[in-house]
């Protein structure tokens, strides 16, 4: 075995680790911007809304990651041209099928604070949207926080399967250079361990903290 | 008399007629007809499930009459779209406190005069120092309601209703999850606002409140309005045997 390929490697492996970062954070952006809109909805009154918000839910928790990859990729493609960025597509499929667990996540959160609250806070003259910003959304931090950074980790790890669309992210990147070489155990291993670096510190963090998100 | 958004002047005073409420096949209110005066003090009395909790949900927007109708400050709250112009102009202070636990004292009080009445941080911390003085906690707003007792809870809560400067006050059992010896310090923040003049409506467990501090009090049973009177009538001298037993059982514990 080549160990040394891993040090040869190395340049093209970090580079291609840190588009895997970029795609990382954006999608981290959009499924929670996704997951907070979509979980919102679920918990509305009105039935056709929260029925739309728990379709969209089911759907994408129903269909596996590189289906919907694929379907966002050729779909822009489609519509689009064959000119539609592959980061792109790859960032919206990670988006709309984490938002998918994330509107789950903050579901259960919003649901946990009692309606007492919110009575609380209609009687004080605040609207239903300030009700929810002000009152509820903070109290569902707690509830939230350590789910919500494990599915980012998930998400961390989903990117990889970017490559069904042809992005050459680091697993990509990995895969090329060990259809060249022939020597895959130094190459997955350096890319596993490049994984856990940025997964393990965030879970560390989780355990530090999830005690102490909500004062007292 | 204070204005809404769109202008309605909203009174002090609550005009029940013809009310009724029921959950599912559960009648809670029967054709209940109330009036409550500016600057009066009603304390509603009744063992659980008489409605009386019910009828004060109504009367501050947290449900709505089946039929029948519902003014409060002059709003006809049976009027769906009317309604939510009572929100911020009458105060409801809960059995369970229901302060907002991620907010200290000051941020309870101010929350609704910042967002709803948009005032500034400054100005608003200044008209909650007020009220948080007025129910005496004025040294407590630091702290979170978790690090406060029941019946300092209960007077933030209080001090939060207050605030924004309501027209009328509704208390639903509000000593009722307290301790008894803190019992007193809530009940007198209690009177001390309706000597001040604010028109009330209370349900309440505490017979000695309702026999010094309100000028009617309204004995619930079965979701009608049994007997009403000023509290030597009702309280010493119930005419209704329902009244009669329901005072005997309460004065046995």
């Amino acid at each position: 075995m080549n160990w040394q390929l891993i040090w040869i490697s190395l340049p093209q492996l970090l580079r291609a680790f840190l588009l895997t970062l970029e795609l990382a954070v954006v999608s981290i952006i959009g499924c929670t911007v996704i997951g907070l809109l979509v979980g919102g909805l679920r918990t509305v009154r009105l039935r056709i809304v929260a029925g739309l918000a728990r379709a969209y839910v089911e759907v994408f928790r129903g269909s596996p990651l590189p289906i919907t990859l694929l379907f966002v990729y050729f779909g822009a493609a489609l519509y689009l041209g064959y000119s539609s960025n592959v980061f792109a597509a790859a960032a919206v499929g990670l988006s709309v099928y984490h938002g998918a667990y994330v509107a789950e996540i903050f579901r259960s959160g919003i649901q946990a604070v009692p309606s007492a609250q919110r009575e609380a806070a209609q009687t004080l003259g605040l609207s239903a949207m300030q009700t929810f910003r002000f009152v509820v959304l903070p109290q569902t931090r707690r509830i939230v926080f350590p789910p919500l950074i494990g599915q980012f980790i998930s998400l961390i790890k989903d990117t990889s399967i970017a490559f069904v669309i042809g992005l050459v992210e680091l697993m990509k990147a990995g895969q090329a250079i060990v259809d060249r070489t022939a020597e895959p155990i130094p190459i997955y291993l350096t890319i596993a361990a490049l994984y856990f670096v940025i997964c393990y510190p965030l879970s560390l963090w989780v355990r530090r903290n999830e005690r102490k998100i909500v004062p007292a | 008399m204070t204005a809404t958004a769109n202008g309605a002047t909203i009174g002090s005073n609550v005009q029940l007629r013809a009310v009724t409420k029921a959950f599912g096949a559960v009648e809670v209110l029967k054709n209940i007809d109330l009036e409550v005066e500016d600057g009066e003090v009603v304390v509603l009395i009744g063992a659980s499930g008489s409605g009386k909790s019910t009828l004060l949900r109504i009367m501050s927007g947290l449900e709505t009459a089946d039929s029948g109708q519902v003014f409060v400050g002059g709003i006809p709250m049976h009027e769906p779209k009317r309604a939510p112009e009572i929100r911020g102009h009458v105060g409801m202070v809960f059995q369970q406190f229901n302060l907002f636990p991620h907010l200290n004292a000051m941020g309870n009080v101010t929350l609704a005069l910042r967002k709803v009445l948009k005032m500034s941080t400054n100005e608003a911390e200044a008209v909650a120092l007020k009220a948080l003085t007025r129910v005496g906690m004025q040294d407590r707003c630091e702290n979170y309601p978790s690090q406060l007792s029941g019946g300092q809870q209960q007077r933030v809560a209080i001090a939060r209703a207050l605030a924004v400067n309501p027209r009328i006050m509704f208390f639903d059992e509000a000593t009722s999850a307290l301790d008894p010896e803190l019992v007193g310090e809530v009940t007198s923040v209690m009177r001390s606002l309706a000597t001040e003049g604010m028109t009330m409506v209370v349900v309440t467990h505490e017979m000695g409140f309702a026999q010094r501090t309100a000028d009617r009090v309204v004995f619930m049973d079965d979701g009608v309005i049994a007997e009403q009177g000023t509290p030597e009538q009702v309280l010493q001298n119930p005419q209704h045997p329902r009244t009669q037993q329901f005072l005997a059982r309460v004065f046995e514990a």
